[in-house]
């Protein structure tokens, strides 16, 4: 037998911690050791390395390949192309737009034309540059709104509607209101990246049935498998995934990367085959947040109450669709933002470019739409004279009022208790005392000594939908099983979910634990032989992962409460009554026996948007959170430290309060990052910063204390009352941040991130 | 690929005479980023992880004379009082990992116009020591770089020290970057006031082909400064030493920052580094 390690070993979580407490995380330990096994990580005694050959140029044509001069490579088993892809060479996450390798015409840069299976990785890269691919360079279209006028060149002939993805339109309440105050503003959103840092990675290995095991780090293995059968034309029982050790997702590893890639090598050498992307090829093999320019005018009474939101939002989702539909929807649902808005007209585009693709990006178009509504709350608190916080909490959504799309909102809506509350809490401290550099902007790089030095308070506020929205079937599949392993009772779950560093592992755990009584809880790798889970996205697995964990535990609990009479609950290993009086030990209830259910578990539906009004109950779940920025900006250099980001969220049940902090507090960092420093800079189509020396994410030194106070209003739709976590803080932090610049400086700022010359030049 | 040890400086040199395309590595924090990258395919390379000659300084005729392995760790620890400058520079450079790895030598031999240690060489008015089996000689570390990643370096050649005077006044670094930590210079400049000779040292960094000392600026501040009396240093002085400084520099646009920027971020730097330096003198001896 050959060695093998993919590792996709069960997680065992012992000990107590039910839901609402904050257990040790089963995969910690073995993270903070550097001993947890990453998708990088895995190997098999004979496989083969893949390398990817990607176009240099953002639009062109393909006249020929010849793979010749990369086979003549000592160490190389096989170069591959289009022709070889055996199924359909188009796979995609809402329209199958994009080929598995290119066949006439690439349409950004880093598309793949060429794949190689060798020896080891260095010689496939090498031999993967010697495939000469004869190109000619076409003009790309880089401008999303130059790409919907007349004439521009269409980049995919066979989708109707030319370079339009998506249009949405909300129009709700008086088609042409007036109001005593208007204000307007353009604004625009750059290029984020998810800057994960396990880069993409997986091992095919071929089977006897002729079929492929992969294993591979994903958010969804069942769409996954899906666009994977296509591709090679095989059918679902001999495509098997599994999830192997995901280092972070945050929306990049929806889409595809090395997955067929790999497959295809693999089925064509007969041998495994093991792909892993660097950290330059990894900004070019997923996709990222949609840049945006958004126009928007808001229009109150002089008391400050909206009267109405006008906006157009363009949002570029370069060359291939990937979810740009359904971030266009977001976009334009959650475009007038947490208020109460009795007129509202919304146009979101969704466009085809030759940029980089994008896709989701935790936020998921809720991010560029907030900084351009809370842009101009602030704008318009000014025209009254009015404190930011003030004009926001006037015109706040609750409990019970409606959204541009007509939907009631059905459970709690705390947005101005939100905001009250970061108001409310004490300021941080004034600099004083001996010279510290760390807390000066700039940091020991030594800029300032505190000339130049202003600080300046700033507030954000956002919506954002859980699970899957406009009439999307958003389900999970949860499989529990109890039996008595060793004298003890043990829970077993399985689901295809993906753990993707949320800690959805330790809930699902804390659940059976819950629903069970017993202690020893199993976690089994997440694989395709059970039923989907639905994506690791929209701050949805709690929720829906969540609820059928606990449906189905609800079922195995039936089973065994029917072998006792009287018997109503299981707790502390027992079988008990009503009132909690110990009635059999579970051990010998269970015996020998094997209880197991299997649960498909699905939200409330909801409804696809009305295309002429965007009318619909679109989205199961509302989630807020607020923040308070307080900054200190050199405005002699335009350089920003961020001195405390507080926030306060509603997460209508804290499931694990250490977890809900820690994703908070992500969140919050991510949107620090868009608010001054990350952006993938494209020119031309092309990237200028494939790296992490120039493409920055907030180190230690850039990330303020995060005082987090967490509400818990349930939701009586959810389970247990809980309310997804992981986007809202995102959202607010950002224009929060950039607020609190604005009133250091003085300066317009329409654009994030913001740059030191932004601050400079004005 | 050849990984050549050697264990002391005469074997680094033989070697390096031996294997001209071989690549020195010191700390690798550069060396390794281009491997890994695939930007480099050397047929060797020549660790100096052993050569305990490149890992020590000293102090002769008032000149520090600092090996080419000696760490920006130990160079903050051990050095601040008689390189301060250069100390100041070292603290800014990358992260604990790199700065525990990385030195000087390996800084002059990527020749990166963003370099941080550049700048305070120039300042301090340094020279860099070269060996070869041919024998020693030195260039001043203005005429070291050459144009970006270009330097004055042989073929068969090692980087053995720096000898920096020891400093004779107040010195100054500071680099623009955008983030607060871990970060390539946007600019930078050093600053080196030598109270006895009344002169003044610049050092450019990231804003031009190479490293640039800011001669003019140099200049006017020598004669401007009040010396004799160095309680009051106006206003003027140092926005004009500032708008030299700027004007000495070349920059150019690209991912990170403009060139505009840089040039108004070094007039800031220089002149705010000017008043610290000076609060110094005045306030000190
Ligand atoms: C994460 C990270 C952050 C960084 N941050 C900074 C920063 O903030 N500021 C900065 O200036 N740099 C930074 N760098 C770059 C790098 O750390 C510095 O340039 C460092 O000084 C290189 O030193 P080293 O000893 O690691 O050199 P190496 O990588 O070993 O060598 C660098 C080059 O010099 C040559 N060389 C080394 N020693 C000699 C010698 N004795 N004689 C002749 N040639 C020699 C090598 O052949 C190679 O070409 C960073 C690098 C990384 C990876």
């Amino acid at each position: 037998m050959s060695r093998t390690d993919t590792r996709t070993e069960s997680l065992t979580s012992t000990g107590t911690g039910g839901v609402g407490e904050s257990p040790l995380r089963p995969d910690g330990t073995l993270k903070v050791r550097g001993e947890f096994a990453y998708s990088s990580d895995l190997w098999h005694e004979d496989m083969l390395w893949g390398a990817t050959l990607r176009s240099p140029h953002p639009y062109a044509r393909i006249r020929s390949i010849d793979v010749g001069p990369a086979l003549t490579v000592p160490g190389v088993h096989v170069v591959l192309t289009h022709e070889d892809v055996p199924g359909e060479n188009r796979y995609g996450l809402e329209h199958a737009d994009q080929p598995v390798l290119a066949v006439d015409v690439v349409r950004y840069q880093g598309e793949p034309v060429a794949i190689v299976a060798a020896d080891d990785p260095e010689t496939a890269r090498r031999a993967a540059a010697r495939v000469r691919v004869d190109y000619e360079v076409l003009e790309p279209v880089t401008d999303a709104e130059a790409a919907l006028a007349d004439g521009a060149p269409v980049l995919h002939p066979d989708h109707p509607g030319g370079n339009l993805v998506r249009q949405v339109r909300i129009r709700f309440g008086d088609p042409a209101p007036t109001a005593p105050v208007v204000v307007s503003g353009e604004y625009t959103v750059g290029m984020q990246d998810q800057a994960f840092l396990g880069p993409e990675s997986g091992m095919a290995v071929p089977a006897e049935d002729g079929g492929i095991d992969l294993y591979v780090a994903t958010q969804w293995l069942h769409a996954d498998q899906r666009q994977v059968c296509l591709a090679l034309g095989l059918a679902p029982d001999k495509v098997r995934l599994h999830l192997a050790g995901v280092g972070g997702a945050f929306g990049a590893r929806e889409d595809l990367s090395m997955q067929v890639h790999a497959s295809l090598l693999a089925l064509r050498t007969g041998k495994p085959v093991k792909i892993v992307y660097g950290r330059e090829e990894s900004f070019f093999g997923h996709v990222h947040r949609h840049p945006a320019v958004l126009r928007y005018e808001h229009g109150a009474t002089r008391d400050g109450e909206l009267v109405y939101v006008q906006a157009e939002i363009i949002l570029d989702g370069g060359a291939y669709a990937s979810t740009t539909a359904a971030v266009t929807g977001n976009a334009a649902t959650l475009g007038a933002g947490p208020y109460r808005v009795p007129n509202v007209h919304i146009d979101c585009t969704g466009v085809y470019t030759n940029n980089p693709p994008c896709g989701a990006m935790r936020g998921f178009g809720a991010v560029q739409a907030c900084f351009a509504y809370e842009s101009q709350m602030d704008k318009l608190a000014e025209a009254l004279g009015i404190s930011p916080v003030e004009v926001r909490v006037r015109n706040a959504l609750e409990q019970g009022s409606v959204m541009p799309t007509g939907q009631v909102v059905d459970s709690a809506a705390p947005v101005a208790e939100l905001l009250e509350r970061v108001r409310d809490r004490p300021l941080p401290p004034e600099r004083g005392g001996p010279l510290d550099l760390r807390e000066l902007p700039g940091g020991v790089s030594n800029t300032t000594h505190g000339e130049g030095v202003v600080r300046g308070v700033g507030y954000g506020v956002g919506v954002k939908n859980v699970g899957f929205s406009e009439g999307f079937d958003d389900y999970s599949t949860a499989r529990v099983r109890l039996e008595v392993t060793a004298g003890e009772p043990v829970a077993s779950v399985h689901t295809a979910a993906a753990e993707v560093g949320q800690g959805l592992v330790t809930l699902q755990a804390q659940i059976a634990r819950t629903e069970l009584g017993v202690a020893r809880v199993v976690i089994l790798p997440a694989d395709t032989s059970v039923g989907s889970a639905g994506s690791t996205s929209a701050s949805r697995q709690s929720y829906v992962t969540g609820g059928a964990v606990r449906a189905a535990c609800e079922a195995v609990r039936e089973a065994v409460l029917a072998r006792v009479p009287g018997a109503a609950g299981l707790a502390g290993a027992a079988v008990v009554s009503a009132s909690g009086e110990v009635l059999a030990d579970l051990v010998e209830v269970l015996g020998e026996d094997v209880v197991e259910r299997t649960v498909e578990w699905r939200h409330r539906p909801t409804e696809a948007l009305d295309p002429a009004t965007g009318r619909a109950f679109a989205h199961v779940q509302y989630a807020f959170a607020a923040h308070r920025a307080v900054v200190d900006v050199d405005t002699e250099l335009g350089l920003v430290r961020v001195v405390e980001l507080a926030c306060a969220q509603d997460v209508g049940r804290a499931m694990n309060p250490d977890a809900v902090v820690g994703q908070i507090q992500g969140g919050s960092v991510q949107g620090l990052g868009l608010a001054v420093m990350e952006e993938i800079q494209v020119v031309d189509g092309v990237v200028r910063n494939a790296s992490f020396t120039d493409y920055l994410i907030p180190t230690v030194l850039d990330t303020p204390p995060m005082p987090v106070e967490v509400l818990e209003y349930a939701d009586p739709h959810a389970p247990y009352g809980l309310r997804g976590v992981g986007e809202p803080p995102t959202l607010s932090s950002t224009p929060a941040i950039v607020a609190a610049i604005r009133a250091a400086t003085g300066r317009a700022l329409t654009r994030a991130p913001v740059r030191p010359e932004h601050i400079v030049d004005g | 690929m050849d990984f050549l040890r050697p264990a002391s400086l005469a074997e680094a040199l033989a070697a390096k005479a031996e294997n001209p395309a071989a690549v020195p590595i010191a700390g690798g924090t550069d060396v390794m980023v281009e491997l890994n990258f695939d930007r480099r395919r050397p047929p060797a390379l020549l660790d100096l992880g052993r050569v305990a000659e490149l890992a020590r300084w000293g102090e002769e005729n008032g000149h520090v004379r600092l090996g080419a392995t000696v760490s920006y760790t130990r160079i903050v620890e051990e050095l601040g009082t008689v390189l301060p400058g250069l100390a100041m520079a070292a603290r800014t450079v990358g992260s604990p990992q790199i700065r525990n790895r990385a030195g000087v030598g390996g800084n002059l031999g990527s020749a990166s116009p963003a370099g941080d240690a550049h700048p305070p060489l120039l300042a301090a008015g340094a020279e860099v020591e070269l060996a070869s089996v041919r024998g020693t000689r030195t260039v001043p570390v203005g005429e070291f770089f050459l144009g970006p990643k270009r330097s004055a370096l042989a073929e068969d050649e090692l980087i053995t020290a720096v000898l920096v005077p020891r400093a004779a006044g107040p010195q100054q670094f500071a680099k623009v970057g955008t983030r607060n930590a871990m970060v390539i210079a946007v600019c930078s400049f050093g600053l080196a006031l030598d109270t006895a000779a009344r002169s003044v040292g610049t050092g450019i960094g990231s804003a031009g082909p190479t490293p640039l000392r800011a001669a003019e600026a140099e200049e006017f501040a020598a004669a401007a400064l009040p010396w004799d009396e160095p309680a009051a240093l106006d206003e003027a002085t140092a926005r004009e030493f500032g708008e030299l400084v700027a004007a000495a520099a070349r920059p150019i646009d690209d991912v990170r920052g403009s060139a505009a920027y840089r040039r108004h971020a070094l007039a800031v730097l220089a002149r705010r580094t000017l008043r610290w330096a000076w609060q110094d003198v005045s306030g000190g001896r």
